[in-house]
């Protein structure tokens, strides 16, 4: 789309000056003004707009959180309570930054679960899926490496345990980990190279992103009918109407953000990273940040030897399991229905796999003992059997609803039947 | 190659090639030092070795003391804790192996060969690292009597053995020697 015809005309002199030289005001006019975005897009594909509004508030929030913190674990935790305590407005900026995460996180989910239910990932938009899961994989590791930097016990021991993770390869597992800690075990050149990754990685985000939005513009956006664009009829442009509407949807995420930062700012953090890093004392009960959970619970369900491989790097295995098999989903889905919306039986089973993940979050947050472990493994099982046997098998049995012949059509009849049902003749125009 | 009719390299093959393995090879040299900087410099790798005076500890009682950034347990154990772990069939064990520095690879996780010494069965000393993902196990916890690590899960027995739980191997045993009949040197 993007390939098109340019519809920027430089009025006055100084555009025509620049748009000779470097035609930047005509990318971002053709990308963010005349771009055409279909009509029915609902309130779901407003989370890529909030998603890099975060991203920009996250970068901020933590160059001049950067400015006040000391990397080295006889000053990090203490520098760390002086932003809390002295820095003038240094409690708000930890917290945005702080609560910015989980925020952050749960936009991407609900951003990932969007192109699931709707089938963004299907062809021609694997590239662009792709970029995503990139774009998670680096956002996880950046704030597994941002929690550690407070040199707290959950970042002693978090970092412990995720490093950890390493040392079950047989043979190259030990030097990998050694490597990573740049000792025998977490300590001052550790928290001194999180520090810098921590630093680099938004930046290496922000560069996927580019891509990610590149990708996404030439094949153009989904919608919830899952229809290609087939006239002009069926878009409209993406300045004023998808840029206040994500704007509308922005400012009620934003509402959500404040809450927290105002008035539950220590909500999803836990109360043992107020106590300063000890290497001989590992917390009661050692839990990840919530958005990590569901990749806990799948880890530690593996309790068992599968052959040759012992429960650990099973786990482990299961673990980086659940993020990689993302990359393939574009060739597990066999449908060639696009949206959820005319896939009954795909519609129960994305349900299904929203409910498995929540439950899976909460068993990650609970002793891994008893029934728990028993539901974790029911829960690991249906997440990658939604993916394996699910995902493949359902394109090729189930029967889609018939699907209209355009965007258009789809939004006109719904249109007449919400007017009918509201019993109004002047019913204003419905463009959710 | 071949649309030209020429056997003999030109000038400009070698160029090409040359150019090629230069950029090889220093892409790889500029690499690494890049890799090199990660590994634990000399002053982290120095095989550093403590002596611990364990004349005060009595049988019941427990030292932890930090070897390489890592906390050592230093166990005066009971005469019912040394009974329960003979006790323990071979079969009965998730990993039959000592792990024990001071013995041969292969040897087995009988009590014996997990205790500091022939003549000082009483002392258990091992690095107190859960060999599951690396947290600090809790002493005298869990249904064994042994090592309870909170994190995951797992429960070592009065032998530091791992009996249930995620953890593949028992708790590694340190190079020790006794340079007295109180003082353990450990590395």
């Amino acid at each position: 789309m993007s390939g098109g015809h340019s519809s920027y005309t430089p009025s006055t002199g100084i555009e025509k000056w620049i748009d000779a030289r470097l035609p930047l005001p005509r990318l971002v006019y053709d990308s963010f003004v005349a771009y055409p975005v279909p009509r029915n897009l609902n309130y779901a594909y407003a989370f890529g707009g909030i998603l890099a509004i975060m991203l920009v508030s996250q970068i901020l929030t933590g160059v001049v959180l950067a400015m006040h913190y000391a990397a080295d674990t006889g000053l990090a935790f203490n520098s760390v309570e002086k932003i809390m305590r002295d820095v003038n407005s240094g409690w708000l900026l930890r917290y945005l930054h702080s609560n910015g995460a989980s925020m952050f996180f749960l936009a991407v989910y609900v951003h990932i679960f969007r192109g699931l239910y709707y089938g963004s990932y299907k062809a021609p938009r694997e590239l662009l899926w792709i970029l995503g899961v990139i774009i998670l994989l680096l956002m996880m590791a950046t704030a597994f490496m941002g929690y550690v930097l407070p040199w707290g016990q959950m970042s002693f021991w978090g970092a412990t345990v995720i490093t950890g993770f390493f040392t079950a390869f047989p043979i190259i597992g030990d030097p990998i980990q050694q490597l990573l800690l740049g000792g025998f075990a977490v300590d001052n050149p550790t928290l001194n190279r999180f520090y810098s990754l921590h630093y680099l990685l938004p930046f290496m985000i922000a560069g996927v992103v580019v891509l990610h939005v590149w990708a996404l513009h030439v094949s153009g956006q989904t919608n919830p009918t899952g229809i290609e664009v087939k006239s002009k009829t069926d878009t409209v442009a993406f300045t004023p109407y998808a840029t206040v509407k994500d704007a509308f949807g922005l400012v009620l995420f934003l509402i959500l953000f404040a809450y927290f930062v105002f008035y539950l700012p220590n909500f999803m953090g836990h109360p043992d990273n107020y106590i300063q890093a000890d290497s001989l004392k590992t917390p009661a009960h050692i839990v990840p940040e919530w958005y990590f959970l569901p990749f806990y619970a799948m880890l530690r369900a593996i309790t068992f030897n599968i052959g040759p491989i012992n429960s650990k790097l099973g786990g482990v295995l299961t673990m980086f399991g659940s993020i990689a098999i993302l990359f393939i989903v574009p060739w597990l889905d066999t449908s060639k229905v696009r949206s959820a919306v005319y896939r009954p039986w795909y519609k129960l089973f994305f349900w299904l796999f929203i409910a498995n993940a929540i439950m899976l979050g909460w068993l990650g947050s609970r002793p891994a003992e008893g029934l728990y472990t028993l539901f974790s493994q029911f829960g690991t099982a249906y997440y990658f059997g939604f993916f394996i046997v699910i995902m493949p098998l359902l394109g090729l049995i189930e029967t889609p609803r018939r699907l209209p012949n355009s965007i258009t059509e789809a939004v006109l009849a719904k249109t007449k039947s919400g007017g009918q049902l509201a019993g109004v003749a002047a019913a204003p125009e419905t463009r959710a | 190659m071949s649309a030209h009719d020429t056997t003999e390299p030109t000038r400009r093959d070698f160029l090409y090639i040359a150019t090629g393995m230069a950029g090889v090879v220093g892409a790889g040299a500029f690499a690494w030092p890049f890799i090199d900087q990660m590994r634990p410099d000399a002053s982290t790798l120095a095989v550093s070795s403590i002596e611990v005076d364990v004349s005060a500890v009595q049988p019941g009682m427990s030292l932890t003391v930090k070897w390489r950034g890592k906390p050592v347990f230093i166990r005066n154990r009971t005469p019912k804790e040394i009974e329960d772990a003979k006790n323990v069939q071979m079969g009965q064990l998730k990993d039959p192996i000592a792990r024990n520095a001071n013995l041969p690879s292969d040897a087995q996780a009988t009590d014996a060969d997990r205790a500091a010494a022939k003549d000082k069965e009483n002392w258990l000393v091992m690095i107190g690292v859960c060999t599951h993902l690396g947290c600090i196990p809790l002493g005298q916890q869990g249904e064994f009597g042994g090592w309870f690590c909170p994190c995951h899960g797992s429960q070592y027995d009065t032998a530091g053995r791992i009996r249930s739980g995620p953890a593949p191997e028992n708790l590694p045993i340190p190079p020790l020697t006794f340079t007295s009949d109180t003082v353990i040197k450990i590395g």
